[in-house]
């Protein structure tokens, strides 16, 4: 969706992820930049120079809070020390969604620093949905949660992953932030099609994409962000796209980061998928402004 | 799985295989993971193991590259598994990973021996680092709100980013001398450690000699600024709540001209702020 109710109605459009080695770069040439996109852990801090990057930054361009530790599939309650600090900088940043992932990797108030895979259960998507509505009410802004790529699964499952984060956003009423480099790592790593995938779940609630590269190894594949994205995961982005119209995209590039001019110029490689995707997606949206391939649904003024 | 009771018990066997130490042969978790024609149920596993271990390893080396120069590779290595192994993350962020690594280097000497009070002395002040590269400051106190406070009734707030240390070894060279550019630990989105591990910089260590020294940051710049032994009392004096009467007492016998001048030092960094506000309860939380 270009717009909608899970990004705050906003048309972001090509971002990158805000990262330290380019701070130099951004702040002294002031390039144009569609967005970026902030890990929020690296700026839930008392102080210091983060915050003081972070308000030059604000100064000059639309940034969005992604997260990698609220861990909504952990069956604790939420941190309450870890909301307040978050909800701190989504006043500083005025951020239009927030966005964190469908794990877990906490239990018993110990962190694994990892984004651990889901049992697929009916259960575990109650809880999950359950502590994303908590978020979501504590925070005030609508929530993206973003699937992760994984290198197991398990035997209590009871549902495939697509299902699961259907049942999960469904009950939580919130969106996707929908990781099309993520599909693909697991669907390699679990044998499935992920274009199966990418036609499972509900997409008038993807209100942001991620893309990246991975490294393929002898037995699996690893999501490691070090490379370039990858031609398979360009179309099955390019298929997404299609299917959801033009979203507001971010390039992922977390490790052996380049310059950022070649981290700009990868993620600006999205325009090349997303025109014809958008046409196609225009067509079948026709004049009412409804995605065909989902059901009819009331809108809200925030998720 | 029925229930949240059931999700949590699962979890706890998961955790459980993740932070078991490094090379275990077998763990509980791997009989919830389904095998796949190219791994193992242990096989699948072993690649979450591994990575636990190795973000949180990277994490600690990028918070503690003078300990690392001081202990070597293989020791340091030796050391933070123990670490955590003990004290597992308890916090969301990877900033607080290192806040217990000093007492645990006193509680367990076995780690760093022969170099105990040394590697104590180090990760002290690499800790003060950490609190005074992102720590709260607080708004800086106007002259013009203390002008006039008797010194017996007035009250200093030191700046909750300042660390004020002694020590018994002049470690704040040789951690500058490690620690050559401004390194910056990140938390990053769904990409995996240990594909690229730290090369340790290796720099003489220090030889014993007290040492009185305040860490803190201008302008968003880490910075440590010795003491001498009658102001660093001053300022603990201070940070105990001491009046400032009862703090330049405990500082001993000191020309008063001193004290301004150190003073005048203090406040140009910026190491007065005004007071806390009170907490406020009733924010509804989950």
């Amino acid at each position: 969706m270009p717009a909608n109710r899970f990004n705050g109605h906003t048309s972001h459009g090509i971002g990158i992820g805000l990262r330290v080695p380019h701070y130099a770069h951004i702040l002294e040439q002031r390039p144009v930049v569609g967005w970026f996109e902030i890990i929020s852990e690296n700026f839930m801090v008392d102080g210091g120079r983060p915050l003081e990057i972070l308000d030059r930054i604000l100064e000059q361009y639309h940034v969005v809070q992604h997260g990698v530790s609220m861990y909504f599939g952990s069956a604790d309650k939420p941190d309450r020390a870890h909301l307040k600090k978050l909800k701190q900088l989504v006043r500083r940043t005025r951020t239009p969604w927030v966005s964190d992932h469908l794990c877990w990797g906490s239990v018993d108030g110990t962190y694994t620093h990892d984004l651990l895979p889901m049992p697929y259960t009916f259960a575990a998507a109650r809880r999950t949905a359950e502590k994303i509505r908590q978020v979501r009410d504590f925070l005030g802004v609508p929530i993206c949660v973003e699937n992760v790529s994984s290198y197991a699964e398990f035997h209590v499952s009871e549902m495939t992953e697509w299902e699961f984060l259907t049942e999960v956003v469904e009950q939580a009423d919130c969106g996707i932030l929908l990781d099309v480099n993520n599909i693909y790592v697991s669907s390699q790593n679990h044998g499935f099609d992920p274009y199966d995938y990418l036609n499972g779940i509900p997409a008038e609630r993807v209100g942001q994409m991620h893309v990246a590269g991975h490294t393929r190894f002898e037995k699996y594949i690893l999501d490691t962000h070090d490379h370039p994205v990858l031609d398979p995961v360009w179309k099955l982005y390019a298929h997404a796209t299609r299917r959801c119209g033009v979203t507001a995209t971010l390039l992922e590039w977390d490790d052996k980061i380049p310059s950022f001019d070649e981290v700009h110029h990868e993620a600006l490689k999205a325009n090349e998928f997303i025109a014809d995707a958008g046409e196609d997606f225009n067509r079948k949206i026709g004049k009412v402004g409804k995605n065909p391939d989902s059901p009819s649904r009331s809108s809200r003024p925030s998720c | 799985m029925k229930s949240t009771a059931d999700l949590r018990a699962f979890q706890r066997v998961m955790m459980g295989a993740l932070v078991r130490p490094l090379g275990s042969a077998t763990a509980a978790g791997a009989g919830f993971i389904k095998p796949n024609s190219r791994l193992t149920a242990l096989e699948r596993l072993e690649i979450y193991h591994r990575m636990y271990w190795f973000r949180l390893i990277d994490s600690v080396t990028d918070d503690s590259p003078g300990l690392a120069s001081l202990l070597g590779e293989a020791k340091f290595d030796r050391l933070v598994r123990a670490y955590l192994a003990k004290y597992p993350s308890q916090s969301f962020t990877l900033r607080n990973l290192c806040a217990r690594l000093a007492p645990f280097i006193r509680e367990e000497p076995r780690w760093t021996a022969p170099h105990t009070a040394l590697a104590h002395a180090v990760a002290r002040f690499e800790w003060a680092q950490t609190v005074a590269y992102d720590g709260e400051e607080r708004p800086l106190l106007a002259p013009a709100a203390i002008a006039g406070v008797p010194p017996a009734r007035l009250r200093l707030v030191l700046q909750p980013c300042l660390s004020l240390l002694a020590l018994d070894f002049p470690v704040d060279d040789f951690v500058m001398a490690v620690r050559q550019r401004d390194t910056l630990r990140a938390e990053a989105s769904n990409a995996p450690a240990g594909a690229a591990r730290r090369r340790v910089r290796r720099v003489a260590p220090p030889g014993r000699g007290r040492i009185y020294v305040a860490v803190f940051r201008v302008r968003g710049r880490l910075h440590y600024l010795r003491l001498a032994p009658a102001g660093f009392r001053i300022l603990e004096a201070i940070r105990a709540g001491r009046s400032l009467a009862e703090a330049v007492a405990a500082g001993g016998r000191v020309r008063p001209a001193q004290v301004e001048e150190w003073f005048a030092t203090w406040m140009k960094f910026g190491w007065f702020g005004t007071a806390a506000p009170r907490a406020r309860s009733g924010s509804p939380l989950p």
